[in-house]
């Protein structure tokens, strides 16, 4: 194994730089150092300005994703040795406007979450005297994986939708309003369907698939999204052909 | 919110594909290959005309036709948004696309319609 | 957050940086690629549905009208284009059969249908509907 390896970084500094420009870096190379190790004893060591994001270092704050060699991966979780022989290129996640060298502007996907409202809704709540709401595991099955989202964005990544349609609203955020509706407790399906069931809701999603391929809690956005094209079908020919039907 | 009409035009797409993704391989390995080739001895002119004269086949035909072509519209209309960046010929292309799967619609239902 | 009419307004962050997707994004990994193939096979799709049209008016049209469709059905390059058609055809029948197990999610008795199993009835589908073709075109 070689004593070092090259990354080849990202840089945009805004206040010098007009356009975004490509540095490298020699890093020592360890056999259990990640991409963040790597990035850490950059800014440890060699420049103390590369700016990026990351916070638990082992893959369940979502915080670390960023495109190495053109994969969005969280670079936490990411071997260095896996990429040999380098250069290992890291840039920002695309998709997402760059702020700074490896930090991208989030607030788009962080108001679109919001906009599926990801928590349980209930048209009247239980008094607290009557206890807690019950979920036998089959009903828990049924949301268990869309759960899992860490909201780490490698989906928006990977998705060239949201790359090429801004107001796509994404894979991450159509998961978790699945999460809910399949949520025994909650009852807004109707109200995630009047969000979602637009041009650019869950309709301009052509099921390219590359958001569950790059997923790294096996949350399957693409699959929830098929599914909520297909319920909010059958949705809309009920409320056609049976207009008066309790949905 | 109003919600879309895309479900209607994503059902059209959705049943053309899988009725194309069932019926059309062997259709075609047959009719269109296998026939003019000569490996294969496919049903003769008499049987053939036979069986589109029966209105119920010629129902069936229309139907398929018709998703076959929805599915074209709705796939390409979208495949034109993405491939070539075309948001903003949004309307446009809609037009274009379902307007051509209508009109070879009505053609199809013209021509099964007087089909003798 | 407004929604800016021109794509290229740097709403509040004039800095920030937007790089552009480039025009030929599709071509730039091999699951882009095969994305954009599977989408193109629609034209096979439309050119069968049109095509199936034609012949059901030459059958209309008589025997003689009917031949002249066989000849042509039978010149080489006709036959060669029907062939590349039949691919596509079949990529699409593969591509789209495989991705059922995504869409079509059912619970029986509170426990999810395995995906092989909605995978196999869907080619067993497939199966049975071109036996049947070919036992009444052929038979």
């Amino acid at each position: 194994m070689p004593e070092s390896v090259q990354l080849q970084v990202y840089r945009y500094r805004p206040e010098r730089d007009p356009e975004p420009s490509w540095e490298t870096f020699e890093v020592p190379l360890h056999s259990e150092w990640m991409i963040l190790d790597a990035l850490n004893y950059i800014k440890d060591h060699l420049d103390g300005t590369l700016s990026y994001r990351w916070a638990c270092r082992m893959g369940v704050c979502g915080s670390c994703g960023m495109m190495v060699n053109g994969q969005p991966v969280l670079t936490c979780a990411t071997y260095l040795e896996s990429l040999l022989p380098g250069p290992i290129r890291v840039e920002p996640l695309q998709g997402f406007p760059i702020i700074r060298d490896l930090v991208g502007d989030i607030t788009d996907f962080l108001e679109k979450l919001t906009r599926v409202k990801p928590w349980i809704v209930r048209a009247e709540e239980k008094p607290l005297a009557d206890g807690e709401y019950l979920q036998t595991p089959e009903q828990l099955a049924e949301y268990k994986q869309y759960s899992m989202c860490i909201n780490c964005m490698l989906c928006y990544s990977a998705c060239p939708i949201y790359a090429l349609d801004p107001e796509f609203i994404g894979p991450a955020a159509i998961a978790l309003a699945q999460r809910y509706n399949m949520d025994s407790r909650d009852q807004a399906d109707q109200e995630r369907l009047d969000v979602l069931s637009q041009h650019d809701g869950i309709w301009a999603c052509t099921f390219v698939g590359e958001c569950s391929a790059v997923c790294p809690k096996d949350v399957d956005p693409a699959g929830a999204i098929q599914r909520y094209k297909v319920t909010a079908t059958a949705d809309w020919f009920k409320s056609l052909l049976l207009p008066w039907a309790k949905r | 919110m109003r919600r879309s009409r895309e479900p209607f035009l994503w059902a059209l797409f959705s049943g053309g594909g899988m009725i194309s993704a069932l019926f059309l391989p062997a259709l075609i390995l047959l009719l269109w290959v296998a026939h003019p080739l000569g490996w294969a001895d496919v049903a003769s002119y008499d049987q053939l005309a036979g069986w589109v004269g029966n209105p119920l086949v010629r129902l069936v035909l229309f139907g398929f036709i018709t998703l076959f072509l929805f599915h074209w519209a709705h796939r390409f209309r979208y495949t034109l948004y993405d491939g070539l960046q075309l948001y903003h010929l949004n309307e446009l292309i809609a037009v274009i696309t379902y307007g051509l799967a209508t009109v070879m619609t009505l053609v199809t239902a013209y021509v099964l319609w007087v089909y003798n | 957050m407004g929604k800016a009419l021109n794509p290229h307004y740097k709403t509040y962050h004039p800095r920030w940086y937007r790089p552009r997707m480039p025009i030929f994004w599709w071509l730039r990994t091999l699951p882009y690629v095969k994305f954009i193939t599977r989408e193109l096979t629609s034209f096979a799709v439309g050119y069968a549905a049109i095509l199936l049209v034609i012949q059901a008016r030459a059958l209309g049209q008589g025997e003689e009208a009917y031949s002249r469709f066989s000849s042509w059905l039978q010149s080489p390059p006709v036959v060669w284009l029907h062939i590349v058609v039949l691919l596509v055809v079949l990529f699409h029948t593969v591509t789209w059969l495989n991705l059922a197990p995504k869409a079509l999610v059912v619970r029986v008795k509170g426990r999810r249908v395995p995906d092989v199993v909605v995978l196999l009835s869907h080619y067993t589908a497939w199966l049975v509907v071109s036996g049947l073709i070919a036992w009444r075109l052929l038979g």
